[in-house]
């Protein structure tokens, strides 16, 4: 349990509780995204959890725990995809986030009652951060 | 001890159970008026999008549909400015028989090479179909209404599809007054996109596509695709139809037409069997680049626009030339001059490659014509022939489609190479056959 906790503390995973991007510049992986996010429309706006997490508490922590399962696993294992490319759930995620801020613009595009929503990556996927 | 005479009640009881009784009353109230307003917010909700007026399942009107989107309907209402200059398209009717003379020469014996004029906005749909000399100098039938005018479907569904079919143009008209219109491409009751042309369901049930479970974004190419193609009319009703059983490319259209020996028109110099292709904008677009990327017509024709607090489709369809920054900047970041100058390079390619092909085709009909002076026979002319009508259509699969090339400029740029190569290899056929003077 002690070395347990040693590790967890020493990798920094308590890092994963924040909303500072830093944090998930702890990966120097994502330090393109960071400088990225720095130049980009969201900036003033938006940080990392704001678009990649849910917002209600439970959503938030549970994907938390399971983005930071699945980092910790592929930066062990080494087997980190390139190019880095979104799963279905966090694009999901992403897309729900889009329309917390910008649903009331969109509302008579956004066809979210349907079963093909209009879906904003498509075109907008680099406000955040270019790919 | 207890006082008998004393009652059970006194003033101050009076007062607490009556403000008791009265705060239960103005609470209850309360809640009525809660529950009521609630109720009402979810029968708002229900009314989406919101409408002012109910449209019937008849109404064909724009103007009436416009009543529930005015935004819609505005901007809709744009495409009356046939002003619009571009260097190779816009709005303004100019005669492509006068800008390119070549083709009066390559559609000789067809009533294109009477009267061909740029296509104006969709306002004019049934307005120019009825001015052109085109229907004037040959009987045109009731088919070319398909797509011209929105009381099509109606028209179709009470004279049935091949009696409204082979009925004279001329004696249908008449009831033609509306062009393009909402009813077209959007349910009434929903808004949804759907489509109402019957060749259009025909053709993609021809091809195993099960239209009903076509994504949101594929309706935003098909109901354009229901009129913006290559069709003929088949048979002697006329039937509107749409030649794509083997594919969209020129290669799969011709292998349709060849297998059921099809022609337009016999040409009226080289007597060539020949076939005419009409803006095929659909297949065009589909081997292009943005028809893999997923891109739909209206995402470059009709982008989203900022009205307000909302946003909308823009419903003035137009070159996108005109709109770089909704048309392209959302996907493409370069500057609005860095994105036309390739649009223009790659329209001034293919344009220079089209002129190049009516050279050819023009060498090869004076050959042909050459070789019957000189006697040659129908057995004898039968390969020049052949290939004159190679080459034509692929020349007109890229000269008849509005985008100069745009939609799919590599695809653009070998149909002219083979029709180029056709065409010569026709004038060579027929020189071949004629005795040097």
């Amino acid at each position: 349990m002690g070395l347990g906790a040693f590790t967890f503390t020493y990798a920094k995973g308590y890092s994963y509780l924040s909303n500072d991007p830093q944090a998930c510049a702890n990966c120097h992986v994502m330090r393109d995204v960071y400088d990225a996010w720095n130049h980009s429309s969201h900036k003033a706006v938006a940080v990392c959890n704001d678009c990649h997490t849910p917002h209600d508490f439970i959503g938030k922590y549970a994907t938390k725990a399971y983005d930071g399962w699945k980092h910790s696993l592929a930066f062990t294992t080494g087997a980190v995809p390139e190019p880095i490319r979104i799963t279905t759930l966090n694009r999901q995620i992403a897309q729900e986030n889009c329309l917390r801020c910008h649903g009331d613009l969109v509302e008579p595009i956004s066809h979210i009652e349907d079963t093909h929503p209009t879906d904003c990556l498509t075109c907008h996927a680099g406000v955040g951060h270019s790919h | 001890m207890v006082d008998p005479n004393r009652s059970s009640w006194s003033w101050r009881h009076v007062a607490v159970l009556g403000s008791t009784f009265f705060a239960g009353v103005l609470i209850m109230a309360g809640l009525a008026a809660l529950l009521v307003n609630i109720q009402s917010h979810k029968r708002e909700a229900t009314e989406f999008p919101l409408k002012l007026v109910q449209i019937s399942a008849t109404e064909l009107d724009p103007a009436v549909w416009g009543r529930n989107f005015p935004r819609e309907y505005d901007s809709f209402q744009k495409t009356v400015d046939d002003t619009i200059k571009t260097k190779y398209g816009g709005s303004v009717p100019f005669s492509k028989l006068e800008r390119y003379p070549a083709a009066v020469r390559v559609w000789a014996g067809y009533p294109f090479s009477v009267d061909y004029n740029k296509a104006r906005g969709h306002y004019y749909a049934l307005i120019d179909q009825k001015q052109t000399k085109r229907i004037q100098v040959v009987q045109q039938p009731g088919t070319c209404l398909n797509c011209h005018a929105a009381e099509a479907p109606q028209m179709i569904a009470a004279m049935g599809w091949e009696n409204f079919s082979h009925t004279p143009y001329d004696e249908l008209k008449d009831q033609a007054h509306i062009g393009t219109s909402c009813a077209d491409c959007h349910d009434p009751n929903t808004m949804e996109l759907r489509i109402t042309r019957p060749a259009f369901k025909n053709a993609m049930a021809a091809r195993g596509i099960d239209l009903s479970k076509a994504t949101r974004q594929e309706m935003r190419t098909y109901v354009c695709a229901q009129c913006h193609v290559e069709y003929y009319f088949q048979g002697d009703n006329k039937l509107l139809t749409f030649p794509w059983d083997q594919g969209l490319t020129i290669d799969a259209i011709e292998s349709y037409y060849d297998k059921i020996g099809f022609k337009d028109w016999v040409h009226k110099d080289t007597n060539a069997p020949m076939i005419k292709i009409q803006h095929p904008e659909f297949e065009t677009w589909s081997t292009g680049i943005h028809a893999k990327s997923g891109v739909a017509c209206a995402d470059c024709h009709m982008p989203y626009v900022r009205d307000g607090a909302v946003k909308v489709s823009d419903h003035w369809l137009r070159s996108p030339l005109t709109n770089v920054n909704r048309a392209c900047q959302t996907c493409h970041k370069q500057s609005e001059q860095e994105l036309k100058d390739r649009v223009i390079e790659i329209q001034d390619r293919t344009a220079a490659l089209l002129r190049s092909t009516e050279s050819a085709l023009i060498d090869a009909i004076d050959a042909i014509v050459a070789a019957q002076k000189a006697g040659a026979t129908d057995a004898d002319l039968a390969e020049a022939r052949q290939l004159h009508r190679r080459a034509s259509m692929r020349w007109d699969f890229v000269f008849s489609e509005n985008s100069t090339g745009f939609h799919s400029p590599q695809e653009a740029a070998r149909n002219l190479a083979n029709a180029i190569d056709y065409a010569r290899q026709a004038q060579a056929a027929a020189l071949r056959l004629t005795p040097r003077q």
